[in-house]
């Protein structure tokens, strides 16, 4: 067993590029969720809409980078609007229902074989990353032991996380406000913050094009950082995660969604690594007839779904919250 | 026994004691309103008028329709039919949020204090025209926390008011049922509004307490607002009511003052039934008629 | 107008592993045969040691007994359809290829389509290639449909009626596991996100008494509907109570509920392994004709079993003591639990009654199709589709629900407008997600849901 690669997977994920794409996604569904108690299982999607906007914006339609990057964005709040009309006046679960049915059928459609001329189909699309790499004022990547990154991923984590703390930056801001203050108490009882004469349904909204741009940015980071956009990368698993990873640092803090990528990605690639190693050789640490090398890389995954479910039970506060001002257990 | 009448009863002398009297100086004025659950007229109110400036009181026996009328006026509930007007503005499908920024301001029977917000934050919230909560300006702190002091001492000074300021940076939840319905008025205050509703303010009040939260009450009327409440502690409606609206079924069946009223045999019959000559406590009657409005609710929400 | 189904060629791998993969190996490297061109071979000797074996059968448009398909080129890779070759054979008289492999791992068996018989060409995506997980150990039963088609066009009427038959048969077995969601929920509040994993225990329970402990398919298939009902009762003794105790909000149970689903679909691809699987009986049955509907034995009974179920759920609900003290408990806990109603007791009644439906449509979705470890994640969103189109907690609702939802995702594909298929057939489960969008836009309460105050 080599522990040394044990820890350079963990770090170098935790402080890599995926858990950048989380942390964005979870900063996103913090506001939602965390903050205006607003049931989003659709952030795949936001993400989805936001990636295929920019790829199909500079390889199918052949325009500019950044012409791209606004449609990307442009394209996510839409998708807020659309999604939030109807269903923000409706109880929760609706809203819940319908955003993770619509991210299924953005996947479906963006990976379907009759639209590959415009999507690229399931292999998705390719060709669109080269104005952001070309921005690489790199020129090597980094080893120093216990972290180690490409010059590729370099580039991307240095980009993504000045996006993460930008973001954080402007939720603290948010938050700290009147308007912070409208959203938290929207998550507490609508109906009270309704009879004080505030537009529940406009802050709502607000809230939901937030996080839906959050969700935005962490689709184009995701298909940025790897240079292709791929349908399956945003399925209503990928929701799920983020999720876990807003509910392990703590939902309704600043940097709960932050801490938690970093630490979901440390423990995914860490056990990864660790059964991974434990499982493979001619003489394993841990026998074939008791875990195969396929099956260890689903060690983490089993770790992960208790891990949510006692997280949820005994700490639903998370690593950061206060469990007092945490809307999750209540009801 | 010779009363010394307030003005706010002056100004009611001449009104008849009937159902749906016009009243001379009204604030809410509304016809023909109805709202059904399924086939059960919960309200119909052939015309209603609240006088300005007084304390009025709306009773009636269990699931006569009173928490459902309260929905209506303040738009949390759509009517079947007709409207009202509050202060010559016609409402009757206009949302809760904008019938709140008219003035017409209410709380709830189960009150609805934000448990997980600090006192002083419950408070805060309920003034109106923030700058910081509009999306663009709330990041920059520079332009809205000279306005968010202004809001603060005003809080402050209600909470003074309500003798809650012992508990400013408490969590609103870690309140007693009495504190919160107080929070709940100094909270509806920080809205400024010309007519107040309370929904049940006694309901679940220690016995300790009544007697200040009548005051409060009445120094709301005092300083120059309406108050339209639903009770059923008969004490607090002689106590401090200057005229009485009495629901049963959907409908307006009397109104008076609250002596007259309560000498009112249909009322005694409508709202007693035949437990009139028995002892029956408020909180029994509190209790059987939230039961009753809970179902009420039930149909219209689940 | 008649029914012409589509040719299918179904093709049956078996790959079986056998014993002690480093010797074997050196025993078995496989001897690619000659290519195609040299004609039908006479008979393909299954190879010793571990190896992929597929047999091509041509089910005749479902009628009669199947054929072999002698003749066909098919190829199996390492890893990837790119990956090491390690042989090639033409399907012999008995349609039958053997490859050897070099042990367990992730195969990818193509098919030559070139080589196909004159009259038919593949059906669906087109799909040439398949891959295959095997194991050690465990002999790997894998039946894949290379579907194919005649290419004369079915008409628009006999292709309507078939997909409101298979819609029929789809959102039956939907309404199943619907009907389960629909109670819990009902009754406990819980949006339960395992929901799915606990129709793929059902279809794994089967496979389980059937291929591991060689039972027919109908026991095992009520031994699983059995064993979903302990499962869901030690769920909610073991878990859902104990919460429900602590206060936790239904939030909160609802992430567990992800949790749990996360968990359960883990160790499901743990112990089941990552591959399709299927059972040992009724895995191609040829379909006899009802009037215009061309029906196989497995589907009349599968409407026979999920509609008799449903009825009978339906009116036991109705009926029962059981039934109405659910129904109470759904409407209303706190009032039935002051009246002196044993709420714990009958939520676990729900749980058993649930879970045993949702197994029961796991059983049926593995004798129509093939297990598979998220089989019945894929299909939850469609559960979750039709309970909430048919309006949350209301029984009628759900099987309604489930009805349009099963027959917009088969129908919808084979709908022309202005010669443009607004539903793509590989993507039909959008037509049905889309539908249940619209019509919550103009009935947010649902079908038969009752209307619902908007604040």
């Amino acid at each position: 067993m080599d522990f040394g690669t044990v820890i350079d997977a963990a770090f170098s994920a935790a402080l890599g590029p995926q858990a950048i794409v989380f942390a964005l996604a979870a900063i996103g569904l913090n506001v939602h969720f965390g903050y205006t108690g607003l049931l989003n299982f659709g952030q795949a999607g936001f993400m989805a809409i936001a990636a295929f906007g920019l790829a199909v914006s500079v390889v199918t339609w052949d325009l500019s980078f950044w012409l791209g990057l606004v449609i990307a964005l442009g394209a996510s709040v839409l998708l807020a609007l659309v999604l939030g009309v109807p269903t923000l006046r409706l109880r929760a679960d609706y809203l819940a229902i319908v955003t993770i049915a619509t991210s299924e059928i953005l996947r479906l459609i963006f990976g379907a074989v009759e639209f590959k001329d415009t999507f690229g189909g399931s292999n998705g699309l390719t060709g669109f990353a080269s104005t952001y790499r070309d921005l690489n004022p790199y020129n090597s990547g980094l080893d120093i032991g216990v972290v180690s990154f490409s010059v590729n991923d370099l580039w991307s984590i240095t980009v993504g996380w000045t996006l993460v703390g930008l973001g954080c930056l402007l939720v603290w801001a948010l938050m700290r406000s009147p308007w912070g203050r409208v959203l938290k108490s929207i998550r507490e009882d609508e109906d009270a913050v309704r009879s004080l004469g505030k537009n529940v349904f406009a802050y709502k909204m607000q809230a939901l094009v937030l996080g839906g741009i959050f969700g935005g940015i962490a689709g184009i980071f995701h298909i940025l950082k790897q240079g292709s956009a791929v349908p399956t990368d945003f399925n209503t698993t990928f929701t799920f995660y983020a999720y876990a990873a807003l509910l392990i640092g703590g939902a309704a803090r600043v940097l709960g969604p932050v801490v938690g990528s970093i630490v979901f990605w440390f423990l995914i690639a860490g056990l990864g690594s660790f059964f991974g190693q434990a499982t493979s050789g001619t003489d394993p640490l841990i026998p074939d007839f008791i875990m195969t090398n396929t099956q260890s890389s689903l060690i983490r995954f089993i770790l992960l779904g208790l891990g949510l479910m006692l997280l949820m039970i005994f700490r639903p506060q998370g690593i950061f919250g206060d469990r007092r001002e945490i809307a999750i257990d209540a009801r | 026994m010779p009363v010394e009448l307030s003005a706010a009863r002056k100004a009611l002398e001449g009104v008849p004691a009937e159902p749906g009297a016009p009243k001379p100086d009204p604030i809410v004025k509304g016809s023909n309103i109805l709202r059904t659950f399924g086939g059960l007229k919960a309200v119909d109110v052939e015309h209603i008028e609240i006088q300005r400036g007084v304390i009025t009181a709306l009773i009636g026996p269990n699931g006569a329709g009173k928490t459902t009328l309260f929905n209506l006026l303040t738009g949390f509930d759509e009517p079947d039919e007709g409207d009202w007007s509050f202060n010559d503005h016609t409402l009757g499908k206009v949302p809760a949020y904008k019938v709140a920024r008219l003035g017409m301001v209410r709380t709830f029977q189960l009150t609805k204090v934000l448990s997980k917000l600090k006192v002083i934050e419950n408070m805060r919230l309920g003034a109106t025209g923030q700058r910081g909560e509009k999306f663009w300006s709330a990041p920059f702190k520079s332009l809205w926390s000279s306005q968010e002091d202004e809001i603060t001492a005003r809080a402050d000074a209600l909470l003074e008011r309500f003798k809650l300021d012992a508990k400013r940076e408490d969590f609103a939840g870690s309140l007693s049922g009495g504190q919160r319905k107080l929070l709940e008025m100094a909270r509806a205050l920080m809205v400024d509004p010309e007519l107040i509703m309370l929904d049940e303010p006694m309901a679940g009040v220690n016995p300790a307490l009544k007697q200040s939260l009548l005051g409060h009450v009445k120094s709301l009327r005092d300083e120059g607002r309406t108050v339209l409440f639903v009770e059923h502690d008969m004490d607090m409606v002689r106590d401090i009511s200057d005229w009485v609206i009495v629901m049963a079924q959907g409908q307006i069946v009397a109104e008076g003052t609250p002596q007259s009223v309560m000498a009112d045999q249909r009322v005694i019959d409508a709202y007693l039934g035949a437990h009139h000559d028995t002892d029956i406590t408020e909180v029994d009657l509190a209790e059987l008629e939230i039961e009753a409005e809970a179902e009420l609710d039930q149909e219209g929400t689940s | 107008m008649h029914l012409r189904p589509a040719t299918l060629l179904t093709a049956i791998l078996a790959g079986l592993i056998l014993l002690a993969p480093v010797t074997a190996n050196a025993a078995t490297t496989p001897t690619p045969s000659p290519t195609a061109s040299t004609g039908t071979p006479e008979k393909n000797p299954v190879v010793k040691g571990p190896n992929i074996t597929v047999t091509l059968k041509d089910v005749k448009g479902g009628k009669g007994e199947p054929v072999p398909v002698p003749g066909v080129k098919l190829t199996v890779h390492k890893d990837s359809k790119t990956g090491e070759e390690l042989g090639t054979q033409t399907t012999d008289q008995a349609g039958r290829v053997s490859i050897g492999i070099p042990g367990n791992g992730t195969y990818v068996v193509e098919l030559d389509p070139k080589t196909l018989p004159e009259g038919v060409k593949l059906s669906g995506n087109g799909e040439t290639t398949k891959t295959v997980q095997v194991k050690i150990a465990a002999a790997t039963f894998v039946q894949f449909q290379i579907g194919a088609v005649v290419v004369k066009e079915a008409s628009f009427g006999s292709k309507l009626i078939d997909a409101s038959t298979s819609g029929l048969k789809y959102g039956l077995i939907i309404a199943l596991a619907a009907l389960g969601l629909s109670l819990i929920f009902g009754t406990t509040g819980l949006t339960n996100f395992a929901h799915g994993e606990l129709i793929t225990f059902g279809g794994i329970m089967t496979y389980m008494f059937n291929r591991g402990l060689g039972l027919p398919v109908i026991a095992a298939g009520a031994l699983a509907v059995l064993a979903s009902a302990l499962f869901g009762f030690a769920q909610d003794r073991g878990m859902w109570r104990p919460l429900r105790n602590r206060g936790t909000g239904l939030i909160a149970m609802m992430i567990v509920s992800i949790g749990f689903a996360l968990l359960l679909r883990s160790v499901f691809q743990y112990t089941f392994g990552g591959s399709t699987k299927t059972l040992s009986q009724y895995v191609a049955q040829g379909r006899s004709d009802y009037g215009p509907i061309a029906l196989s034995d497995k589907e009349v009974a599968i409407f026979a079993i999920s509609i008799v179920t449903l009825v009978v759920t339906c009116i036991a609900l109705m009926r029962t003591r059981l039934g109405k003290a659910m129904r109470a408990v759904s409407d209303n806990p706190a009032l039935s639990a002051s009246s002196g109603m044993r709420v714990d007791g009958v939520i676990s009644s729900v749980w058993i009654l649930g879970t045993a439906l949702t197994g029961l449509s796991g059983v049926l979705l593995a004798i129509n199709q093939q297990v598979n470890f998220q089989m019945g994640f894929k299909v939850l969103l469609l559960v979750f589709a039709a309970v909430t189109l048919g309006g949350l907690g209301t029984i009628w609702g759900a099987l309604l629900g489930s009805l349009v939802i099963g027959l917009m995702v088969e129908v919808a594909p084979v709908i022309t407008l202005w010669g443009w298929h607004p539903v793509p057939a590989s993507i039909k489960d959008v037509g049905a997600l889309v539908v249940m969008i619209l019509i919550l836009l103009v009935r947010p309460q649902g079908l038969l849901g009752r209307a619902q105050r908007i604040g």
